[in-house]
């Protein structure tokens, strides 16, 4: 086996390989050593790719020995090394994480179905990204969400409203899909191949309807996948209600595939020849600055700090896809940074979140009171990720969110500038309900109410778990320049300015 | 004793036939139309048609939940270790050709696509089998205290 030739194809089979093996595992501790260790094995790949990919340029690998256009294409280039080098590496933090939140928020006897279910989402999530084929993208979308769906209701163990979060997630999700893949057949139909570079070359010159409604028709799915304004509304209470683990995993990876997709789709396949491209543009950047606001301020009103995260997730998406909707190197090349960034921000807000209702059982603002006494290495990591989010100077937040405002502001024009103004407002609006938790956490300890008792500190690997992604903010704050330009890289090949990328 | 005797005669006679004609669809897939997915749910199907006429605790008997999760593995296991002993042989992932790579009538070809319909095959039928045990089994009624 030439291990560098088949490198594309193990980060994929490897967790996808070791989550039926996980289920015979037996209940406890082995499975989680088992996925924590699958997770580790794939971020090493995923590392290598990356740095082949760096050296070599694009990386296509064709399945089954059946050469692209017929057969399935793998397909890295910058682009999607890096978001798979980004969710592997939340994997490898989250998942021993996990261990010691799993232990009290799932049944004992589960403990081997929750990580299969968990590897097989990482599996599907890891291959969306990687693969070149259209439809391959439809089938890991579906293998990943699948088990979302199953990971999001086995919350019901300490909440039962995860069910119904789990279901709402369930229909919304699976329209999307659905949207998605009538897409995908009409394109098809328009085209007869399935591969990406394939679909984009013989799509140049169409402007026909079959296929402006496909491009709706995936827009659409994918923007329900991503949680786009109008279209979020299955996120709130799916992030709620989750297990601890799980809302961190997937507020940094699920959300983040799908816009990578979005992306990959936009200017890929249809490319900027597209006529209708600069519609579905004008849309997003309508949709992402009411996403900022609207998402914004549904977070300052909600008491129940893991809901309020997870709409301040929503309002982020809002600026990936304003990055986007801008249309040129730098807007997409900022969107992809707050991409990475935000998915370490909400990482580690998502992980402090769960060492405090390990220990205190609730995720309402009312426990966090005192927490900088109680808990000091969960409040001041807490602390920090919630500065990065907010995008105070010297945290990875403020490079993405700086990189944007310089996007739209060299993009000149009246909307690009109002835009740009826009951004800095409803950052105003995250510190408003950041500040909102920090305050109460530095707050001294209740006297009375249900949270008065003292708790034990978190587990060690929980903090140092926690505390691997805040320094990530940090690093990525004060040296931001490797990822930065990594960042440009990738947009210049994905939109086909680089000649690296050979469209 | 003699409840619903003509459809408990009728499944015992169409019983071994529909899991002949699931083995056929299993294995001219190959050639013809078919193939695991179909041939699983037609396996299935035998099963869940027993269970409509003789209940659930006999099928369960027969086929005990607790063994499906381990025909739901293999199957998986039989599909993905196709193309990891691919990859161990040089080839691609899936590229069933190295499995007999001086055939003249691409029997590589034949035995990859052979092992990873069967594993697709177990693990449909598995599947399906649990999808209705667990529907089947159900509590009838949710007390109150539950929600």
């Amino acid at each position: 086996m030439d291990f560098i030739a088949q490198l594309p194809v193990l980060p994929v089979v490897l967790p996808f390989v070791a989550a039926p093996l996980c289920l015979l595992l037996p209940a406890g501790r082995a499975p989680w050593v088992w996925a924590t260790l699958v997770a580790w094995a794939t971020f090493a790949l995923s590392l290598i790719l990356l740095e082949q990919v760096w050296i070599n340029g694009t990386i296509s690998y064709a399945m089954g020995g059946w050469s692209a256009p017929m057969g399935i294409a793998y397909r890295i280039d910058l682009t999607n090394g890096m978001v798979l080098a980004l969710i592997s590496f939340v994997a490898a933090v989250v998942f021993p994480y996990a261990g010691p939140s799993v232990r009290d928020e799932i049944a004992h006897k589960q403990t081997p179905a929750f990580y299969t279910a968990l590897l097989l989402c990482f599996a599907g999530l890891i291959g969306v990204t990687i693969t070149g084929d259209a439809f391959n993208v439809f089938v890991f979308l579906e293998i990943s969400s699948l088990s979302t769906y199953v990971l999001v209701a086995m919350g019901a163990g300490r909440d039962r409203r995860a069910l119904t979060a789990a279901f709402n997630y369930l229909v919304m999700g699976t329209i999307g899909a659905t949207f998605f893949v009538i897409g995908l057949g009409l394109l098809y139909m328009a085209t007869g191949t399935l591969n990406m570079i394939d679909l984009h070359e013989r799509l140049v010159g169409q402007d026909n309807r079959v296929v402006k409604a496909a491009f709706a028709f995936i827009v659409t799915g994918l923007g329900l996948k991503l949680a786009m304004l109008p279209l979020h509304l299955w996120l709130p209470p799916a992030y709620s209600y989750a297990p601890s683990s799980i809302t961190a995993f997937l507020a940094a990876t699920a959300t983040k595939v799908a816009v990578y997709i979005m992306l990959r789709f936009l200017y890929t396949v249809f490319g900027f020849d597209f006529p209708f491209l600069s519609v579905a543009l004008d849309f997003f950047l309508i949709l992402g600055v009411a996403g900022m606001f609207v998402a914004s301020l549904a977070a300052m009103f909600q008491d129940d700090i893991k809901m309020m995260l997870a709409y301040s997730s929503v309002a982020q998406i809002g600026y990936m896809l304003l990055g986007i909707s801008l249309g040129t190197v730098d807007g997409v090349a900022a969107g992809l940074l707050h991409l990475v960034n935000h998915a370490f921000m909400k990482a580690a807000l998502f992980m402090a979140v769960g060492c405090v209702v390990l220990r205190l059982g609730s995720h309402q603002l009312s426990a966090f009171q005192g927490l900088a006494k109680r808990m000091p290495w969960t409040a001041w990591g807490m602390v920090i990720a919630a500065m990065s989010l907010a995008g105070i100077p010297g945290t990875a937040g403020f490079i993405s969110k700086f990189a944007l405002l310089q996007a739209s502001f060299d993009k000149g024009g009246l909307t690009p500038t109002i835009a740009g103004f826009l951004i800095v407002l409803s950052s105003l609006l995250a510190v408003v309900y950041l500040m909102r938790v920090v305050r109460v956490m530095l707050q001294p300890l209740p006297e009375s109410g249900p949270f008065t008792k003292p708790v034990v500190r978190p587990p060690l690997l929980m903090r140092v778990s926690l505390w691997v992604m805040v320094l990530a903010n940090i690093y990525f704050g004060l040296q931001g320049g490797g990822l930065i330009a990594l960042t440009r890289r990738a947009a210049s090949i994905l939109m086909g300015v680089d000649a690296g990328g050979a469209m | 004793m003699m409840d619903h005797l003509i459809l408990r005669v009728m499944i015992k006679l169409f019983f071994a036939p529909i899991l002949l004609f699931a083995l056929y669809v299993q294995f001219h897939g190959d050639y013809g139309p078919g193939g695991g997915f179909q041939a699983g749910v037609i396996f299935a199907s035998a099963f869940i048609l027993f269970a409509l006429g003789f209940g659930l605790r006999t099928t369960q008997k027969a086929v005990p939940p607790s063994v499906l999760p381990y025909f739901m593995v293999t199957g998986l296991l039989l599909y993905a270790g196709t193309g990891v002993v691919t990859l161990f042989l040089g080839g691609n992932f899936l590229d069933y050709y190295v499995l007999a790579p001086n055939s003249h009538h691409n029997a590589g070809q034949h035995m990859g696509i052979f092992l990873v319909e069967l594993g697709v095959g177990m693990a449909v039928f598995s599947s399906m089998l649990t999808i209705f045990y667990y529907f089947a089994g159900r509590e009838p009624e949710i007390s109150d205290e539950d929600w």
